[in-house]
């Protein structure tokens, strides 16, 4: 019990850290922020007339629609960004101190972790805001504003340790960094900025069963519409499956890390 | 041959062909100019490609409307990483060097975004294989050069842009600025529909762009004939932008030099 009461503090500390030096670091922030509300403004200036293609789903407006995949972009930028940051923390030596330290090796991945969650949330909040600013209508209310919230933290958690894992095993930023264009693919062939039925194929096969279009279904849902309890499962079953690999990709990295020395 | 640009040429040349050796040298450091517009063109057509139904976009093929805004995407950030290359040149001491040598301000910017320009046919020349590929449509031999001028002027003008912050700023820190600063200019554009599609703000931010001249320049093309009434609008853009964002350019290394 004393341990997991350490390791939680463990994690606190370096979830705290993890928070405070991306705001520290503009480069860090500003992936999480500025591209998402830029794309989002843009999109829904420029492709808006979508909602009045017969086969677009009903909405108060493209803003709706789009909320949503404006905040996966950004829980997804925030996942990066702190597999950036646990690579510049390899590069530097720093995490080699923390190896040195008596605390459980996941507690130093499960920090950065708390850390991507953090920022995950708080960008789910800005979104929340930015969306009741410019007269997003939350059809399922204050719940329903929580739970997105909530898949957006969780999310966040899921995709940043699929970057830890590529930290972990590649040492460097500039490979994680390199994931940048990956993500847009990824954004692309999902459901995120368009329905799946009104996308060109083969992207729109793709987007169909593309995990990641469940969980923006998932943040979506309290907007446009109504949670169902199928949707939810979707979503949750898609994050925990990110989660799961990205979790078991950073174990057998930090299993190679810590035996090659 | 004027003679001041006899005398001055070959530094010109020279500046530019260090720049082009990178290429060479660190091909890798191209590829992020080329991969981003390339991913944003082909997701972008799979993800917005029935906008078309809504009319007005003069073609049914959504891959001819977007492609001039990926190609000038391509040459915006191209041209915004001649700026980082700079403030890197700063920041190891080069560009002292380059200073305390003989060669006029002006040949020194000049040979930095000329390079920027050339570069730029890089990511357009990709782009132009991949969306012929996918069927964006031929532009006619008028169409496609008008696309490589926008190209390569829209390049000079973000490595301006680019200098002028490294100059100002003298860290490679200031790249994401540089970078932002294109990718807004030419997204805040009629790049994803046309005007009378675009909603709010951005109908109005894209009438006072500039850049939007530049787009509708290179994209007339590839939507049906060349006609001089979009052209010119584009070219004086063209030549307005570095001419604004060069003086901003040499008063940095004027500065600099102080």
């Amino acid at each position: 019990m004393a341990g997991l009461v350490a390791n939680a503090r463990v994690v606190a500390s370096l979830g705290a850290r993890s928070v405070r030096q991306t705001f520290r670091r503009p480069q860090l922030a500003a992936p999480i922020v500025v591209f998402p509300s830029l794309l989002l403004a843009v999109q829904t200036g420029g492709a808006g007339g979508a909602v009045n293609l017969p086969q677009f789903p009903e909405v108060n407006g493209f803003l709706d629609f789009m909320l949503a995949g404006a905040m996966i972009q950004s829980c997804l930028l925030a996942g990066n960004s702190g597999g950036i940051a646990l690579a510049v923390d390899l590069e530097m030596g720093f995490t080699d101190r923390l190896f040195a330290a008596p605390i459980s090796r996941y507690a130093i991945v499960l920090g950065r972790l708390a850390g991507t969650a953090a920022l995950g949330a708080i960008s789910a909040v800005y979104y929340v805001v930015i969306g009741l600013v410019f007269g997003v209508t939350y059809e399922e209310g204050v719940g329903g504003v929580v739970l997105m919230v909530l898949w957006v933290t969780l999310a966040a958690v899921a995709f940043g340790s699929i970057a830890a894992a590529i930290a972990l095993r590649a040492g460097r930023a500039s490979v994680v960094q390199g994931m940048f264009p990956m993500i847009f693919v990824i954004l692309f062939l999902s459901t995120a900025f368009f329905p799946a039925e009104l996308m060109q194929e083969p992207a729109a096969t793709v987007a169909e069963y593309n995990p990641l279009s469940f969980v923006v279904a998932g943040v979506r849902d309290p907007v446009v519409s109504v949670v169902t309890g199928e949707g939810a499962l979707k979503a949750f079953a898609s994050i925990v499956g990110f989660a799961a690999l990205g979790l078991g990709l950073s174990a057998l990295a930090m299993r190679r890390r810590l035996r090659l020395g | 041959m004027n003679p001041a640009l006899a005398i001055h040429w070959p530094m010109v040349a020279v500046l530019v062909r260090r720049a082009m050796n990178e290429i060479l040298r660190v091909p890798g450091a191209a590829i992020p100019g080329v991969l981003a517009p390339t991913i944003f063109f082909l997701g972008l057509t799979a993800v917005f490609g029935e906008l078309t139904e809504l009319g007005g976009f003069g073609t049914e093929d959504y891959q001819s409307f977007i492609i001039g805004v990926s190609l000038l995407q391509g040459s915006g950030f191209t041209g915004a990483a001649t700026g980082v290359n700079l403030a890197r040149d700063i920041e190891a001491g080069w560009f002292d060097r380059l200073l305390a040598s003989p060669a006029p301000r002006p040949v020194i910017l000049a040979g930095t975004v000329l390079s920027a320009a050339l570069r730029a046919l890089i990511p357009a020349a990709v782009l132009l294989t991949v969306g012929f590929a996918i069927g964006v449509s031929w532009p006619g031999f008028d169409g496609l050069a008008l696309a490589i001028i926008g190209v390569m002027g829209l390049a000079t003008a973000a490595a301006c842009w680019g200098c002028a912050l490294a100059l100002r700023f003298r860290t490679q820190s200031a790249a994401p600025l540089m970078q932002a600063g294109m990718f807004v200019l030419v997204l805040c554009t009629t790049s994803y529909a046309p005007r009378e599609h675009l909603q709010g703000w951005l109908h109005t931010v894209a009438t006072i762009n500039p850049v939007t001249q530049v787009l509708e320049m290179v994209r007339q093309g590839f939507l049906g004939t060349v006609t001089w009434h979009e052209t010119w609008p584009g070219l004086v853009t063209i030549v307005a932008l570095v001419a604004v964002l060069a003086a901003f350019a040499l008063r940095g290394i004027r500065r600099m030099a102080d």
